[in-house]
């Protein structure tokens, strides 16, 4: 169903200058800010618990929850994770270009509710335009008064630091970011301590919270955390950010009520994404992410709902629906993304690191047809070995959860199109059509 | 050689930068991105001059400069053309596109032609899939590309067309952070604090 609910965090989304200062206080930009300063810390909490706000980077974590699970200290800093690079993932992306401000004024506000006076927002090397415009509004803030010693005449004081990241998918993991933040190798941290809320930056307590979901303070402090609630079904409150790509006719970036809107709508909506392109048949999707497994024509009624992905067997995760029509070659698809991985893992656990590597190989030895039939079950006894019993959430035998993120691809394709993976064996050589060039 | 290090310029900007973080090591990357910006990869003398400027030996630099795609232990191009070929690119016919780039620049991935315009690599996600298949050059994005966009994209930087857009190698932002004074110190100066 498609709602007509409020936009959130796309409301600027159509002006040109969405990005500048001036169209941001023209549109009600550091209202929620000025109202969030009128409050004690506590109230802002509140207002973001009853909200019932999920963070929006990829786990879902409940953002009040996570703000209250700090450590008492001296020093506690805010961390705003803007290194969105998980495959097929563009919502943050859209949120540093295109809305800069709107980051830093929910990052005052959570600064604020948990006791920061120094905040950095990590922003994804990549990025170079989104970073300009984040350093552009961040001086523009100061100028304003939105940051600095006494932000608005509250007596509050933040100083923000956008930090550039340097090319890294393990930084986006909140250890390995803290990591790439004090000058070293992203190497997520062992844990225990489990959670940067008590041991994080340079030691300190340190809240580590999504663009996204600062992207959603304001409104909340302006609207009240009930509105938010108010809006989607149960744990899945609010609005989100959906970005659709693959074999759609209308690729794009979607801000969607949640859980009452499914798949289906997604995909097929006029409004949306318009139906698979060419009027083609479905053949799987990813529901959200490359880290997530896939699902098929049979899930395209599940709500966008965080709940009702996970039981159904796989995640809401990072937002991302990747859409595969009937001509994908499930095995070209599954090894690109094993690919991604084996380039990605960082190198410190060797499930992940020899895990990744050999099934890459094996994968591509498929596709090039030179592939055997037991590499199939070699394929899920290595995948096995990675995150034991294949269940979902997967079991975890490394640091992060990008060991355990390899499989999904694998076993996704193998479980459901087994004969197409024979047929690369049989045939000695890949028996679907080359991927069509999008013409632009 | 002296003048492979990082400029007056650029070490006075450096001082600034290293200011803005509590613990100077954290100064690291942005530095690297602004040795980048001088010489469009990390030369030996920038990075022993980061090492005395955050604090740690040169090798350490180095080691830790080695572990990010995008900072460059050796000389590359002035354009470096990175095509997505990730899942969503993948699917939009990203791998000929990717290989009519090399034979339209007669190199392969991780090479630079030899009068040093371009070079080339295949790229992990950008978060340019709603516009597959997505290519960046020097880190600004173009796209949806196909063979012949990119013939167009490659001719117009060959000519100085795109200069507005797309910054030499290594230029990361055209913006300077104007604010430097830590609000801490600010508010310990009004509490009466050094």
């Amino acid at each position: 169903m498609i709602t007509d609910h409020p936009r959130i965090v796309t409301a600027r989304m159509g002006y040109d200058d969405s990005h500048t200062l001036a169209r941001f206080l023209a549109t009600g930009g550091y209202d929620g800010l000025r109202k969030a300063l009128s409050m004690t810390p506590a109230q802002v909490q509140e207002e973001v618990n009853t909200a019932s706000l999920l963070g929006r980077g990829g786990a879902g974590f409940p953002a009040g929850r996570k703000w209250s699970m700090r450590r008492a200290a001296d020093t506690t800093y805010l961390v705003v994770n803007g290194d969105e690079s998980e495959p097929a993932t563009f919502k943050d992306h859209m949120l540093i270009e295109g809305d800069p401000h709107q980051i830093i004024e929910g990052a005052v506000i959570a600064a604020y509710a948990v006791g920061a006076s120094q905040a950095f927002l990590f922003c994804r090397g990549e990025f170079a335009l989104g970073y300009e415009r984040l350093l552009q509004a961040c001086n523009e803030a100061y100028g304003y008064g939105a940051l600095g010693p006494d932000i608005l005449g509250s007596g509050f004081a933040l100083d923000l630091v956008i930090h550039p990241g340097a090319g890294a998918y393990i930084c986006g993991d909140e250890t390995g970011l803290l990591e790439s933040l004090e000058g070293k190798r992203g190497f997520p941290r062992i844990k225990p301590p489990y959670f940067p809320a008590a041991i994080g930056l340079y030691g300190e307590p340190t809240i580590v919270n999504n663009v996204e979901t600062m992207a959603n303070l304001p409104w909340i402090i302006l609207n009240g955390g009930a509105a938010f609630a108010a809006l989607g079904a149960g744990s899945s409150a609010g609005t989100r950010l959906f970005a659709l790509s693959g074999h759609v006719e209308r690729p794009g970036c979607y801000e969607i009520e949640m859980s009452k809107t499914t798949f289906r709508d997604l995909i097929y909506d006029a409004s949306l994404g318009g139906g698979v392109r060419d009027g083609r048949q479905l053949k799987a999707f990813i529901p959200g992410g490359a880290s997530s497994p896939w699902f098929f024509p049979e899930h395209l009624d599940i709500g966008l709902d965080q709940d009702a992905v996970g039981k159904a067997g796989s995640m809401l995760g990072s937002g991302s629906v990747v859409v595969m029509d009937e001509s994908t070659c499930v095995v070209r698809a599954a090894w690109r993304i094993t690919r991604f991985f084996a380039r990605e893992s960082c190198g410190q656990c060797t499930p992940c690191r020899e895990g990744s590597g050999w099934a890459e190989k094996v994968l591509r030895r498929i596709e090039d047809g030179y592939g055997r039939e037991e590499d199939l079950d070699l394929l899920m006894d290595l995948c096995d070995n990675i995150a034991p019993g294949l269940g979902w959430p997967p079991k975890q035998t490394t640091i992060c959860p990008l060991g355990p993120s390899i499989p999904s691809p694998i076993v996704s394709g193998i479980t459901r199109f087994r004969d197409e993976f024979l047929l690369h064996v049989k045939e000695g050589a890949c028996p679907m059509p080359p991927d069509e060039v999008r013409r632009g | 050689m002296a003048e492979a290090g990082l400029s007056a310029e650029n070490l006075a900007k450096a001082e600034a930068i290293v200011a803005l973080y509590p613990k100077r090591r954290s100064a690291l990357i942005p530095l690297c991105h602004l040795a980048q910006s001088q010489h469009g990869y990390l030369t030996s003398e920038s990075m022993e001059d980061i090492a005395r400027l955050v604090g740690c030996s040169p090798a350490e630099v180095r080691g830790t400069a080695s572990f990010y795609d995008m900072l460059h232990l050796e000389p590359v191009g002035r354009y470096v053309v990175a095509v997505c070929t990730n899942i969503a690119c993948m699917l939009a016919g990203a791998y000929d596109v990717l290989a009519h780039a090399e034979d339209h620049l007669g190199i392969r991935v991780g090479q630079s032609t030899p009068d040093g315009l371009f070079h080339l690599e295949e790229a992990e996600c950008l978060g340019g899939c709603d516009k597959a298949v997505c290519v960046q050059v020097n880190h600004r994005f173009f796209g949806p590309i196909d063979e012949e966009g990119f013939d167009r994209l490659a001719e117009d930087l060959a000519d100085g067309r795109l200069a507005d857009v797309v910054p030499p190698h290594g230029v990361l932002n055209r913006v300077s952070r104007a604010v430097g004074l830590p609000a801490k110190a600010a508010a310990a100066k009004r509490a009466g604090g050094s």
